[in-house]
């Protein structure tokens, strides 16, 4: 009962949260708000018993590329928007995400009220700790760790090179 | 709730220690700094100088709180709060004492990515003052700290996986037991050379403390992030900069310092809680003893030391310890 309420709680949180990063007309206050939301994410994987999804969550995307985000926009001091204001040939945008936004609620709307609930698993508890982390990621799922690492490395090729000096 | 009541005496009672902690520590550095040039430091409140953190205090508490017209306010009263509290969260998982009634959470088995992960949301708090102070140099200050902390976030990093395999656990409880064994030669800091350097060297640069100040060097920068701060909100960040030099000694002891270990442990736990407080003063004072000594280096000099120098050999350090712990050499692994 004490983690349902919990659970609403943060809820609660992360979708206010996630207005404030739509809704904010500062980027700097979005980012702050991306923050926090990635901070509810952790505390919800706490909830689940991944205490090491949860600090990697912090660590990896609080503490790293939210940091650089922030930093990016302080230098650039790209932080205010201007008012409102859609830029040559995009007025179809507007509609058409109103569409689609329409389209996944009521998808997701089916899914949870009309769809029968018997039809979802029940979650089976694993073992989460970095040990299991580790040996499923260097074992069962070695060759995509591998793929996404050879990834991770050409991105970083291509950034160091386009900012070399000629 | 016994559990919840547990935590929250020891919670107060660390909270206590710590800011006691920090009042004598800024009287430690003054007068240790004092006698390093040969001065007396300050000796007129109370005996020996020993009230002057109350004078201080009270001063500041009857300071006029300036808030600049065009700075951003909610952040500007939020950033003094991001600095303080993950100094102080740190604690959760670090162990003082043997047995658990020294101990709040430190057998959690994510402990050393706690550490981690709490260590590089501290950087927020810096940023935003810089940024919602409203003013060229705290802009410049913190910007600074963004990018110092961001590039020795990761010799940090690696320098404490250099210790988490030596252990086999990230639990911090665990990291102090695999360095009980045998004699003083046990401690990680004989047995990881490297990772012990890197991480004296990364956390100095993560506290911003000199040589690596630059983040509020004087001389350029007024005051760099805090220059727009005063009264108690700048008394916060001095906290926030003192708790922390706490948090990264007990760090260090625990990693590289046998944490609480020591002769006659065993018999009497309590001692424990001693021999940790002693390493601690030990690295404290070493700390400020490197701020008397060393001139602050260039910013230039500090990024090329971070990205050429000390996360190229951390990673180097990483991999020759698992290639000696794959290996089975006696010393590593456990």
């Amino acid at each position: 009962m004490a983690d349902l309420i919990v659970l609403v709680l943060l809820g609660a949180v992360s979708v206010a949260s996630a207005l404030g990063l739509l809704l904010s007309r500062n980027a700097i206050y979005a980012a702050l708000f991306l923050v926090l939301n990635f901070g509810v994410g952790a505390v919800i994987y706490l909830l689940l018993n991944a205490p090491f999804l949860a600090v990697v969550q912090v660590s990896v995307y609080a503490g790293a590329i939210m940091v650089l985000f922030l930093f990016v926009i302080m230098l650039l001091g790209a932080e205010r928007l201007s008012p409102a204001e859609d830029p040559p040939g995009a007025s179809f945008q507007r509609p058409l995400a109103i569409g689609l936004g329409a389209a996944l609620l009521g998808l997701a709307a089916y899914v949870l009220f009309i769809r029968q609930p018997a039809a979802i698993a029940p979650a089976t508890p694993i073992d989460s700790s970095p040990t299991a982390v580790g040996l499923a990621l260097f074992g069962d799922y070695l060759f995509p760790f591998e793929v996404i690492s050879v990834l991770l490395l050409v991105a970083m090729i291509g950034a160091v090179i386009l900012t070399r000096d000629r | 709730m016994p559990v919840l009541l547990e935590a929250t005496l020891k919670s107060a009672v660390l909270l206590f220690v710590l800011l006691t902690g920090f009042a004598y520590l800024t009287v430690l550095e003054r007068k240790f700094i004092a006698r390093l040039q040969a001065r007396i430091g300050p000796n007129r409140a109370g005996p020996f100088g020993l009230l002057q953190p109350v004078a201080d205090g009270l001063k500041l508490i009857f300071k006029e709180s300036v808030t600049p017209a065009q700075a951003d306010k909610p952040l500007y009263f939020l950033a003094p709060v991001l600095v303080v509290v993950p100094a102080l969260i740190l604690f959760a998982v670090i162990p003082v004492g043997k047995g658990p009634t020294f101990q709040l959470a430190s057998d959690i088995n994510v402990g050393a990515l706690y550490v981690v992960g709490v260590m590089g949301v501290a950087v927020y708090g810096i940023t935003l003052a810089g940024w919602a102070s409203n003013n060229k140099y705290a802009a410049l200050g913190g910007l600074r700290a963004s990018a110092q902390v961001i590039s020795y976030e990761l010799g940090l990093g690696l320098s404490i996986v250099a210790v988490v395999l030596m252990a086999s656990s990230a639990s911090l409880a665990d990291i102090v037991e695999a360095q009980m064994p045998g004699n003083i030669l046990g401690w990680f800091i004989f047995r990881q050379p490297v990772a012990a350097a890197i991480f004296a060297v990364t956390a100095m640069a993560e506290l911003a403390r000199a040589p690596f100040d630059l983040v509020e060097a004087e001389q350029e920068l007024t005051a760099g992030f805090m220059t727009e701060y005063s009264g108690m909100k700048f008394a916060l960040f001095f906290m926030g900069e003192y708790v922390k030099m706490i948090a990264v000694s007990a760090l260090f002891t625990t990693f590289f310092l046998g944490g609480w270990s020591g002769p006659f442990v065993n018999e009497f736990p309590a001692l424990s809680v001693v021999y940790f407080a002693v390493k601690v003063l030990a690295c404290l004072l070493l700390m400020i003893w490197t701020r008397a000594t060393l001139p602050r280096i260039r910013y230039d000099r500090l990024m090329a030391l971070g990205w050429k120098v000390l996360t190229p050999v951390a990673i180097a350090n990483v991999i020759v310890t698992a290639l000696l712990i794959v290996l089975g050499v006696p010393g590593f692994g456990s």
